[in-house]
């Protein structure tokens, strides 16, 4: 068992990790743990852009990238967090570009700029040039540009060193995480002053997802085993464009850059629910209007798909801003963009929820926002939440930038003035006994089976459309596969990188997680951005206009509301 | 279509050396070899080991060699692929176990070469400027996903330790023709040195071997002419 001290651990080394890790480079003895090799994280797979309202190519202003932060997110939003978003996005996004970033450029060489669904000009006037892009490969560029940083400013890497916990005192301060080498099958105790998690989404809990296979909600699952609550996680954002089956992602530049969706009967349907923004209507709308297409029977050839066309577009507009996407419709689903339609469904997305924060990463552990002492997070694992109930495109990347850097800054400050809390006694128990029970059970559950089983669950119960009863169902097939989960049993014994194991307790965080969705989605009971329920079909602001919290106690799951901070705008009906 | 996997397999704590195990797996002709990997894992053996992430060409993990050739496993469909299929790990670096390799020599040969911007002076107000243009120059090679596809595909990696690689080469590409760098006369003094553009042979195995349809042997002819006639 190895032991190392750092000032600061930071687990996952996506867009916010490696942000972080770069404020505190040279500065502090930092870690950054990830069971993947950086650049394989899952922000590489982000593709259309990251707003800021740089006002390149047309007039805009953060105030106006604020308000559809806080109209996207069905004004669930903190407005003093948007606020920090829009504001700050303008520099994050010219600090990418002085870190190198090969943003597309204008003629006149700034940086270049498209529409995206729901970023509007003068509040809600029409579409406005906002995205920053660099063809449909933004979030590689991101991801690549900050491993860049990261091996220029000799970060200490971990790389495939897979959480298995967290660390806390008695007196509830983190003190460090446990990771399981992959190579090895060691255990090392990672003691630290601050801890950052930015170990991303958990969208493998649904049957069709854009997320990779690694995007368990690891860090998320283990803070809540250990009391933390958890924030909002009943808003999981269905984008609407997914390649037909395979759920991988068609960017929204697509539309953006004037593609439309089309059902059976060859109409724009979107334009009958959104007048003003059409196709570019945020994702919780158009996945909706999806799901009713389908439903009245205008899904291709009755199927539960529809169409991207883009085939109106000139080929040289396909070539050079969306050569990917197309690229994934040739590949996956032999289907030429320059002539026919892409087949695509709703395909899960994105956590809108997760550990709750302050505006500098500080995870909180209840409604009135008491900090937990050297515990942050950001990214998608983090509900800041600048997102609300439904997040806009491109503004996980902006997300990212920003309050990856401002944990980074805060903890920096944070080490200075902490000292190194005492870990608790045997700091590897539970993940050594969770790990050895997996390893020497015999004849049990395979996990595939009951990762299938819990996917197909919450895609059928706990997507796009969900009611009372669907939920109930839902809550005790979860809480049935959690037992089950108990019993799973393993081929590979062995310790060098044993990765049935490492998938095995994936699925063991990806379970916790869909217990909270499914929890948080039966308890609100009202229709607010991405959650939408059959009989609850309006949004109720005298109830719920608050986020949840939602932890584990000895009397079972428990929700708590913590109000909502509004500042500039007042909760108004959505409409685009 | 029910297929055979012919898979080579090795596990570091029960094996010698490494040998090839079969498995039949059904699948659907447009499913990825990916796939059927996971169907083998899932459902037949759990102990086959390989790495993958985001499942659809964009991480780079699941580099393998695939019926003789140097292929994502994610990117590449089962109708494409015959119905016995070989699937070896990829060649030049040690195989940890079945599919899985040592990727730190291919991550220091990244390393070596500089892959980051170098440009000392502040950046004042507002973004540098670049022009379309100067940005269409290195377009290419900032597609690159790290995958070893392309230095594994080539025979003077196979055989020789010391050689940074076409992968390397396309990073270092990305920056040396990059207007707003300053760093390009550091990383061609590195590339004119024993391990750098002079080992490359023009074989055409790296291009042939990219999954983002990188000209790489273009990017490291262009790395040899700026050396040859300083041409940046």
């Amino acid at each position: 068992m190895a032991y190392h001290r750092y000032d600061a651990v930071i687990v996952g080394a996506g867009g916010a990790g490696l942000m972080a890790a770069i404020q505190m480079a040279g500065q502090a003895n930092i870690a950054v743990v990830s069971k993947l090799y950086p650049p394989r994280s899952h922000t590489g797979a982000a593709q259309g852009g990251i707003s800021a309202a740089l006002g390149n190519t047309e007039e805009d202003h953060w105030q106006w990238h604020m308000f559809d932060t806080v109209k996207g997110g069905d004004y669930l939003v903190d407005q003093d967090s948007a606020e920090v978003l829009a504001r700050e996005a303008i520099d994050a996004v010219l600090e990418l570009e002085h870190m190198g970033l090969p943003f597309n450029r204008t003629p006149d060489g700034r940086i270049d700029q498209r529409r995206f669904g729901g970023h509007s000009r003068n509040f809600g006037e029409g579409p406005v040039r906002r995205a920053c892009y660099a063809a449909d490969r933004t979030g590689h560029m991101i991801i690549q540009t900050l491993y860049q940083q990261g091996i220029k400013h000799n970060v200490n890497f971990f790389d495939e060193f897979h959480l298995v916990d967290i660390m806390f005192t008695d007196d509830g301060e983190c003190c460090g995480v446990i990771a399981y080498e992959i190579r090895t099958g060691e255990l090392h105790t990672i003691h630290a002053k601050t801890v950052l998690i930015a170990s991303g989404g958990f969208g493998r809990v649904y049957k069709i997802t854009s997320n990779a296979l690694a995007g368990t909600g690891d860090g998320v699952a283990l803070a809540y085993r250990r009391g933390i609550p958890l924030m909002d996680m009943e808003f999981y954002q269905f984008h609407p464009t997914g390649l037909y089956k395979l759920g991988i992602l068609v960017s929204e530049a697509a539309r953006g850059e004037g593609g439309i969706v089309r059902n059976s009967e060859g109409e724009a349907f979107a334009a009958r629910y959104a007048p003003t923004m059409k196709d570019l209507a945020p994702r919780d709308m158009m996945s909706r209007f999806i799901y009713q297409e389908v439903k009245e029977g205008r899904g291709i050839d009755g199927k539960d798909y529809v169409l991207l066309d883009v085939s109106h577009l000139p080929p040289e507009v396909i070539d050079e801003k969306l050569p990917d996407v197309t690229d994934f419709a040739r590949v996956y689903l032999g289907v030429e963009p320059k002539e026919e339609g892409i087949p695509i469904q709703p395909t899960a997305h994105y956590a809108m929820g997760g550990l709750p924060t302050n505006n500098d990463g500080q995870v909180l552990i209840d409604p009135s926002g008491t900090v937990v002492p050297g515990f942050y997070s950001a990214g998608e694992a983090a509900c800041v939440s600048v997102h609300g109930a439904n997040r806009l495109g491109t503004n996980s990347l902006v997300d990212l930038v920003v309050f990856g850097r401002r944990a980074g800054r805060h903890m920096l400050q944070e080490i200075g003035t902490r000292e190194l809390a005492t870990l608790p006694d045997n700091p590897t128990a539970i993940a050594e006994d969770e790990i050895s029970a997996l390893l020497g059970r015999s004849g049990g559950e395979r996990a595939a089976d009951i990762r299938k089983a819990m996917q197909e669950t919450m895609m059928d119960k706990v997507s796009v459309v969900r009611n009372e009863s669907g939920l109930l169902e839902a809550e005790k097939e979860i809480a049935d596969l959690q037992d089950a989960y108990k019993h799973v049993s393993l081929q590979d014994k062995g310790k060098q990188y044993n990765t049935e194991l490492l998938e095995a307790l994936e699925l063991g965080c990806m379970l916790d997680c869909a217990e909270t969705i499914v929890h948080g989605s039966l308890a609100r009971e009202e229709s607010r951005g991405a959650h939408y329920r059959e009989d609850f079909q309006t949004r109720d602001d005298a109830n719920w206009l608050a986020h949840s919290m939602i932890s584990r106690t000895s009397s079972g799951l428990q929700v708590q509301k913590k109000p909502v901070k509004i500042t500039m705008f007042e909760p108004k009906e959505r409409s685009y | 279509m029910e297929v055979t996997l012919r898979i080579k397999r090795f596990n570091p704590e029960l094996d010698q050396k490494a040998h090839f195990e079969e498995y039949q797996v059904e699948v659907e002709p447009t499913d990825r070899l990916l796939d059927a990997l996971n169907e083998v894992k899932w459902y037949q053996d759990g102990t086959l080991t390989y790495r993958r992430s985001c499942a659809h060409g964009i991480c780079g993990s699941d580099a393998m060699r695939i019926n003789g050739r140097n292929r994502l496993a994610c990117k590449i469909l089962m109708k494409d692929l015959g119905n016995k299929i070989t699937i070896e790990p990829l060649i030049g670096f040690k195989i940890e176990k079945d599919l899985l390799v040592d990727m730190e020599k291919f991550f220091d040969a990244y390393k070596s070469v500089k892959p980051y911007l170098i440009a000392d002076q502040p950046p004042g107000a507002g973004e540098r400027r670049q022009s379309p243009e100067e940005r269409a120059r290195f377009d290419d090679t900032t597609k690159c996903i790290l995958c070893a596809a392309c230095t594994t595909a080539c025979p003077v990696t196979w055989t020789s330790d010391d050689f940074v690689g076409p992968a390397a080469i396309v990073n270092a590409h990305r920056f040396i023709f990059d207007s707003r760098d300053q760093g390009g006369a550091e990383r061609l003094k590195i590339l004119n040195g024993g391990s750098g553009v002079w080992r490359c042979r023009t074989i055409f195995n790296c291009t042939d071997a990219c999954p983002r349809d990188i000209k790489v042997t273009e990017a490291i002819e262009q790395v040899k002419r700026a050396l040859l006639y300083e041409q940046v």
